[in-house]
């Protein structure tokens, strides 16, 4: 397991989302109320840029003439068939059992701990006094 | 589990793969002002003063609410605005090239004139969909193909639109609405088909436009999205059953209809019903010389989007067997929500020959592309 600094934890705000490339993988990271989560970017439907879906809630109902929304912010919709993934889990909405989108180890740094090393960040220094978006792989 | 796969990656395996035809793109103007150069001042001052007059109550709006983006893909909004499919350059990054696109059969749906009621409105409005198709589109990329869109209810304007294209190579076949005002087997359409025949152009039936007054199922109006989407294959089939009922394959016996976005799973067991009846009460449709499955396996073809996606995805295989291999092309229909992609779309497999065919060499022929 490789850690690789993503953010800066500033960057992604809640309900925001970001793609980054780590070691040829395309991952999404979200903020799902302050807490971070990070998806492989690739619908396993038929390959769908996740990432460039819409973030939303899923709608409940007990039968005919009821419907609710229900939590919000906490999944991704495909962009392209809209297929709808719980953001925590990566499991389908639709189909729990048989199909998810792999997820990854996400977690927040503070940057003193990060300099003592080792970690990855390609495109930005580590500054001690911030917080950082970690993703290990 | 999901297979990561990087950009770089993912791209070189699309220049190795076999080239396409993708049988259903579709182009749309920025903004309706987009035409204005292809209309005569006397249509611009209508449009200015009265505006189109569709024929459904909501105008300018689509009957259903689809689902999020509109009915698009959501990642093919160009960045400098516009709906999905107004910028070439995107359809070219996003779908054309990636996707190993060697010819594209474009379909353009929207203000063609083919729900126009004013009808000399809406034959101006299909002249200058096909003025804007050929100059903004096939002019940029000799991989699109432009479709002639026509007002198929009023004929005499449609067979002159037709006449008018047949020669012109950025045109390679005829769009019709199956919303028309009567099953398209109906006399009034033949004109379209001689003039079809003659320009030796396949007809080709994507579902556009509102309805010409009729029900979208046998059923009635529906009232989801969802109903409304499946119409598109149910609608086909009647239309389907219009065509060889009422000979016009007797009549027009080099006519060739492509059926896109139309859905193919319904196209053997309707052969297999048609057959059936047919044996018992011929007698009413005396014009008939042949089976109705034979005018099915002879003259149409099929387009795979909205691919069918059966709990055995080896069931699509018999399927294709029974349509025939010849009669199955590939269609993304780009940049609409229901994209197929041509990488991921048709989870079977299929021999070396059975993916030529259906991905590349059935269009190529029944299109004349080279």
């Amino acid at each position: 397991m490789v850690k690789h600094v993503v953010a800066a934890r500033h960057e992604i705000s809640a309900g925001d989302k970001k793609l980054v490339q780590l070691a040829g993988r395309d991952i999404c990271i979200f903020n799902v109320d302050g807490a971070f989560y990070a998806l492989a970017n690739r619908c396993p439907h038929e390959g769908g840029s996740l990432c460039d879906g819409q973030v939303s809630g899923v709608v409940r109902s007990n039968g005919p003439n009821d419907y609710r929304i229900e939590r919000k912010g906490e999944f991704i919709r495909c962009p392209w068939h809209g297929w709808e993934f719980d953001i925590k889990t990566g499991q389908s909405w639709c189909d729990p059992n048989s199909m998810r989108v792999r997820q990854f180890d996400v977690h927040v740094e503070h940057g003193q701990e990060l300099v003592k090393g080792p970690f990855l960040a390609e495109t930005f220094s580590v500054e001690v006094e911030n917080d950082y978006i970690v993703v290990e792989i | 589990m999901n297979a990561p796969s990087g950009l770089n990656a993912r791209d070189m395996k699309a220049a190795q793969r076999l080239m396409i035809v993708d049988c259903d793109i579709h182009p749309i103007q920025s903004s309706p002002a987009d035409l204005k150069p292809f209309l005569a001042s006397r249509w611009l001052e209508h449009l200015a003063v009265y505006g189109p007059h569709v024929r459904q109550g909501l105008s300018e709006r689509i009957m259903w609410p689809r689902m999020m983006a509109n009915g698009q893909r959501a990642d093919a909004y160009p960045a400098g605005g516009g709906p999905p499919g107004s910028d070439y350059e995107l359809m070219r990054r996003q779908h054309l090239d990636p996707n190993g696109v060697e010819h594209g059969m474009l379909i353009a749906l929207s203000k063609g004139g083919m729900e126009e009621r004013n009808q000399d409105f809406a034959a101006a409005l299909m002249s200058a969909v096909n003025d804007w198709q050929k100059e903004c589109w096939v002019a940029k990329d000799k991989r699109l193909h432009a479709g002639i869109v026509i007002v198929a209810d009023d004929a005499a304007s449609a067979v002159k639109e037709i006449e008018r294209r047949a020669s012109d190579g950025a045109f390679s076949q005829i769009i019709m609405a199956p919303r028309s005002m009567e099953p398209l087997g109906r006399r009034r359409y033949w004109p379209v088909f001689e003039a079809a025949q003659a320009a030796n152009m396949p007809i080709c039936l994507h579902p556009a436009a509102v309805p010409g007054g009729a029900p979208s199922t046998g059923a009635g109006w529906p009232t989801y999205y969802m109903q409304e989407h499946f119409t598109f294959s149910t609608a086909s089939e009647s239309q389907a059953t219009s065509l060889v009922m009422e000979g016009v394959f007797e009549q027009f016996p080099r006519l060739k209809i492509a059926m896109v976005e139309a859905g193919f799973s319904w196209a053997p067991t309707l052969s297999w019903r048609m057959d059936r009846i047919f044996e018992r009460m011929r007698g009413e449709v005396p014009h008939l010389k042949r089976k109705p499955s034979e005018y099915m396996r002879e003259h149409f073809w099929f387009a795979t989007q909205p691919i069918e996606e059966p709990e055995n995805p080896e069931d699509l295989l018999q399927i294709f067997e029974w349509i025939g291999w010849d009669r199955i092309m590939f269609s993304s229909d780009y940049p609409h929500w229901d994209f197929d992609d041509p990488r991921f779309a048709i989870r079977v497999r299929m021999s070396e020959e059975q993916r030529r065919k259906l991905f590349r060499d059935n269009a190529r022929a029944l299109y004349n592309l080279s």
